[in-house]
């Protein structure tokens, strides 16, 4: 095998050939799929301009080979308006869909004790019927709605329909509105059955169209505070929104809403009252922000509060905009007194995971991130591909224009959006917008994974599972990170797999204090006696001795 | 308060279903598929459901599941799934190859329509399925039955496509399990063997879903149920199903396809019920039951007898899977216990009759309710307190909120392990279930008991 020059990799690791290894992943696939598949898993590099390798994303998932991705429904229900807990969320269709969004993404909430409203435990369906799909499931819609208002007396009631809610044609926009009318809250339907689109992806758009149709700009109230943010794209999978929140607050930065972990329907409401939109996660919610910028005037930036570093870094970037010295100097001292602990752990965690090999196949934006907390503590990300994610996300927004809308993509509807004609304020004026840009400050912008990836590393797009075990016999990674389906076959090859979607039980990993605890669990799973118990005694030395003890 | 909108007044609902006691037919198809050796599960209709389906399984095994999809993007919804099961099946064989790929359909490929049947020989047709491989498929539209009926019809289907006469019968007993855990078909097969009667257990997913951690992963691991074997079902001089629902369709689809006489009968959970299933084999084989059993039972008793002043008259919450509650219900009474609350999404008439039968003396009123859900169950738990819980997972909800505790039984269960390896079928999974109530109850008495009358000996 070609030998990659040992730098870029790993000088612990036999160099291997990456090409090699990418012929190794197609060769034993029908010809047709490998060349889809050749697009998708691209060996990486950096030209001089920055640019890297086109890669194949938001295709098709490819039938029978075991994917990693989810359906439409589950983005929009699941993912966006699941962390929501104040919206009685109703699916519409068979219990199924309903049953297994029920609770199972680690959302945290915090609803006021006692009174304060909390669905997020509640799983609500229509749960249909044979008759229900020959005859229409809209009566049945109707009265579930009625029944839940009845019962919760909710701000807001909102439906999701699935795959056969579709195809037999129920008109869930003009029940709830009709719904609306009749009980006077709000409540509002979301197409996102299954099969539209390709993956998850879909259903975050059709879910940002939702909330900024039927809620963002409700409500006028500005708060009081002087720097004022949305942060977008973060769930608060295991407390990260806690942590973000914590951090934010020792600023003096105020978070108006959160899209949408530990959210409420207020907040939604009012969002479009801050002044600026932070992203964390790009994939699932830059939809709003462009939105919300077009409509109200509203910056977005990108940021990212996975590693500490990034979190330093998102800090200041969110005080450059305000060009606010107070505020800049507010966020040095947080950062001043922060770093010290993560320092003093991520220096003693560094020493003993140093040089090992880290695979990050997850999400649209984690299988990023995630690369910063590795390197803190020394790991190489050798490998990695995003679930769901599109071309930007791996190569940068300036993909973007030359980005190919295909039949699937097109299905989703685009949102056509103009300046409020009253409530459009600019918050910067162009002058400052070209004067900040001038001095190297980027709104609107993400240069994606592939950039700050080495070259030699290969990304792959919606992995499967024959080529994670391919991958793990190739590389043998200290730690493979995915989601709930891929974990025990990674761990059964005696490889320690961490999930980046739920976190399995840990968390938060945002922020300063998140970062001490994933080097603390990436230690605990990567430098453990308990993977070296795999052979018994008898099995590392079969040859019998022959006597016995008491000879 | 976890769940503080379950108001205590009870209003009937007639449209929406809060915190549902069941799921959807799918789950239990491919459950039920990975109890063939060999065998890779496919979802015929868009990938959500698959994804969903792998990772409750997965959540509750904490195991690898594997299964494909058809990935049906609007077009395939439009104009039928005929291209993505072939191609599915291709790549399958060509890039996992399994022996068998047991096809079941989704909400949304039945709605459709597609004919699986007709998509199987088109795939032959086209050479795309090696010879001595096999497609099989059941039809699992999830807007009728639950993941029982899922389980059900793929067991059943295991029947359809393999299960053959020679006319020569052997001297061996087919048993369905029941949708039970890998432990208990494990645990079934040990009773068998210890009595001497040569059986076929289909589907089988035990060494499936709890098998040992090697450092080597492979996609088809030991356990399963042959092809073979499945097709010597035909020759069985009987069968025996456990639990009605999710057994008696392929046990009397033997019957019906290759004369092998069938008898149903309930879980075996609790003393009673496995008395029952004991004496059947034992009839059927003609074999006398060994005393190592008898000792079995003879220990469950023991537990029983010895502690009996800590199960009596306590009540007790149920939810879960008809088949499961029918004879968890009975064994509680047995013991003198009072089941006074029991829900399931599963079942409707049959299922409250042999519920009020088998509760007919005990001294309490008792609500059951089928098909209904879990917030009904809390709200009558609201209105009649009960001193234990007994369910999967999602109970934990109510248990926190109304300070009850709680013992884990049933699908699923998301936040502990064991059942994939300690059976609650037999008598020894009866004293496995008893030892949890015990644990649960006793626990309790000591968090709560006044220092002067706190016990050192229970
Ligand atoms: S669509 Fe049907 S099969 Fe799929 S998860 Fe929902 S209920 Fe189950
Ligand atoms: S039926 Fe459709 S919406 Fe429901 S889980 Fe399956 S793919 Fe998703």
């Amino acid at each position: 095998m070609k030998v990659v020059s040992k730098e870029t990799i790993s000088p612990e690791v036999e160099p291997i050939d990456p090409a090699a290894v990418k012929q190794e992943l197609l060769r034993k696939v029908p010809t047709k799929v490998a060349r889809k598949r050749a697009k998708q898993i691209v060996i990486n590099s950096l030209a001089e301009n920055q640019d890297v390798p086109e890669i194949g994303a938001n295709t098709r998932t490819i039938p029978g080979i075991i994917t990693q991705r989810g359906c439409t429904y589950a983005g929009c229900k699941g993912v966006v308006l699941g962390p929501t807990r104040d919206i009685v969320n109703i699916t519409h269709g068979p219990i199924g869909c309903g049953f297994y969004s029920w609770l199972t993404r680690r959302n945290q909430t915090r609803a006021q004790e006692p009174a304060g409203e909390n669905f997020m435990t509640y799983c609500f369906s229509t749960d249909m019927q044979e008759e229900d799909i020959v005859f229409g499931g809209e009566k049945k819609l109707r009265a579930a709605i009625q029944e839940a208002y009845d019962l919760f007396k909710p701000k807001a009631i909102s439906v999701f329909s699935t795959c056969p809610v579709g195809l037999i044609g129920d008109d869930v926009h003009s029940v709830t509105r009709e719904m609306k009318e009749q009980l006077g809250i709000n409540v509002f339907a979301f197409s996102c059955e299954g099969y539209k689109g390709v993956s998850q992806s879909a259903g975050h758009h059709i879910a940002n169209n939702g909330l900024f149709t039927h809620i963002v700009g409700l409500d006028d109230t500005v708060q009081e505070g002087k720097y004022k943010i949305n942060l977008l794209g973060e769930y608060n999978i295991g407390g990260d929104a806690f942590e973000i929140d914590r951090i934010l607050k020792d600023c003096g930065i105020t978070l108006v809403a959160t899209f949408s972990g530990n959210s409420s329907y207020d907040q939604f409401a009012n969002s479009h009252t801050a002044d600026l939109n932070t992203i964390m996660c790009h994939r699932s919610i830059n939809y709003v922000a462009e939105m919300m910028e077009t409509k109200f005037g509203i910056p977005w930036i990108k940021i990212n509060f996975i590693g500490a570093e990034a979190s330093a870094k998102t800090l200041r970037k969110i005080a450059n905009y305000f060009e606010d010295p107070e505020l800049i100097e507010r966020v040095e001292e947080v950062i001043a007194r922060e770093m010290p602990e993560v320092i003093k752990v991520r220096d003693e965690i560094r020493a003993r995971c140093q040089g090992k090999l880290a695979m990050l196949f997850v999400g649209g934006s984690r299988a990023h991130h995630y690369q910063e907390l590795f390197a803190e503590i020394g790991m190489k990300t050798i490998s990695a591909g995003y679930e769901f994610a599109h071309r930007d996300d791996y190569e940068g927004r300036h993909v973007l224009p030359n980005l190919k809308v295909d039949a699937d993509s097109r299905n989703i509807e685009e949102l056509e959006v103009h300046p409020d004609p009253e409530r459009y304020r600019p918050r910067k004026s162009a002058e400052d917008l070209a004067r900040m840009q001038e001095n190297g400050f980027r709104f609107k912008d993400y240069d994606g994974m592939m950039r700050e990836m080495a070259a030699g590393t290969l990304v792959i797009d919606d992995i499967s599972q024959y080529e994670t075990e391919r991958l793990l016999e190739i590389y043998k990674p200290a730690i493979f990170c995915a989601g709930i389906k891929e974990k025990f076959a990674v761990q059964k090859s005696g490889i320690p797999m961490k999930q980046l979607h739920s976190y399995d039980s840990g968390g938060p990993y945002a922020g300063f204090k998140g970062a001490i605890n994933f080097y603390r669990e990436i230690d605990r799973m990567v430098n453990s006696q308990i993977w070296t118990y795999l052979k018994a005694p008898w099995q590392e030395n079969p040859e019998l001795a022959a006597k016995y003890a008491c000879d | 308060m976890l769940l503080r909108h379950t108001p205590k007044e009870i209003n009937p609902r007639k449209a929406l279903t809060i915190n549902p006691a069941k799921t959807c037919q799918p789950i239990g198809a491919m459950y039920a598929a990975l109890g063939i050796h060999s065998c890779l599960p496919h979802s015929h209709g868009s990938q959500g459901c698959c994804a969903y389906h792998r990772s409750t399984l997965t959540r509750h095994y904490k195991e690898p599941v594997m299964a494909a999809t058809s990935s049906f993007t609007e077009g395939a919804s439009v104009f039928g799934g005929q291209a993505n099961l072939v191609q599915a099946i291709d790549n399958i064989f060509t890039i996992y190859d399994p022996d068998v790929i047991a096809v079941h359909t989704t909400c949304l490929s039945e709605t459709i329509g597609d004919d699986i049947p007709q998509i199987a020989r088109k795939a032959e047709a086209d050479g795309k399925i090696p010879s001595g491989k096999f497609v099989i498929h059941v039809n699992t539209p999830s807007y009728v039955g639950t993941h029982v009926t899922g389980f059900a019809n793929m067991t059943k289907a295991m029947v359809d496509y393999f299960a053959k006469s020679t006319g020569t019968r052997a001297n061996r007993i087919n048993i369905i399990p029941g949708y039970v855990e890998p432990s208990d078909m494990e645990e079934i097969k040990r009773i068998a063997e210890m009595m001497g009667v040569p059986i076929v257990l289909f589907p089988d997913t035990s060494n499936v879903l709890n098998r040992p951690q090697t450092g080597k992963y492979e996609m088809f691991p030991k356990g399963g149920v042959t092809v073979e074997a499945l097709m010597s079902t035909g020759d069985s001089m009987a069968t025996i199903g456990l639990g009605r629902m999710a057994s008696s369709p392929a046990a009397r689809a033997l019957d019906t396809k290759c004369k092998v006489p069938c008898e149903i009968l309930d879980l075996p959970i609790g003393f009673k019920a496995t008395d029952r299933f004991v004496d059947t084999l034992r009839k059927t084989a003609a074999i006398n039951v060994p005393d190592a059993l008898n000792e079995e039972r003879g220990r469950l008793l023991d537990i029983v007898t010895d502690m009996h002043q800590y199960f009596y008259g306590r009540k007790v919450a149920l939810a879960g899977d008809a088949d499961q509650l029918i004879a968890l219900t009975e064994f509680l009474v047995s013991i003198d216990m009072w089941p006074v609350h029991i829900v399931t999404g599963t079942a409707g008439k049959d299922f409250e009759a042999r519920i009020r039968e088998i509760t007919r003396n005990v001294p309490h009123p008792v609500n059951v309710s089928a098909p209904a859900d879990m917030f009904l169950l809390h709200q009558w738990i609201k209105n009649e307190p009960v001193d234990l819980l007994i369910g999967n997972t999602y109970l934990k909800y109510i248990a926190r909120d109304e300070d009850i505790p709680l013992v884990r039984f049933g699908f699923p269960i998301l936040d502990r392990v064991g059942h994939s390896y300690f059976p609650t079928v037999g008598y020894r999974g009866g004293m496995r279930l008893l030892e949890k109530i015990l644990d649960a109850l006793m626990d309790r008495q000591d968090r709560d008991a006044p220092e002067e009358s706190f016990e050192l000996v229970m």
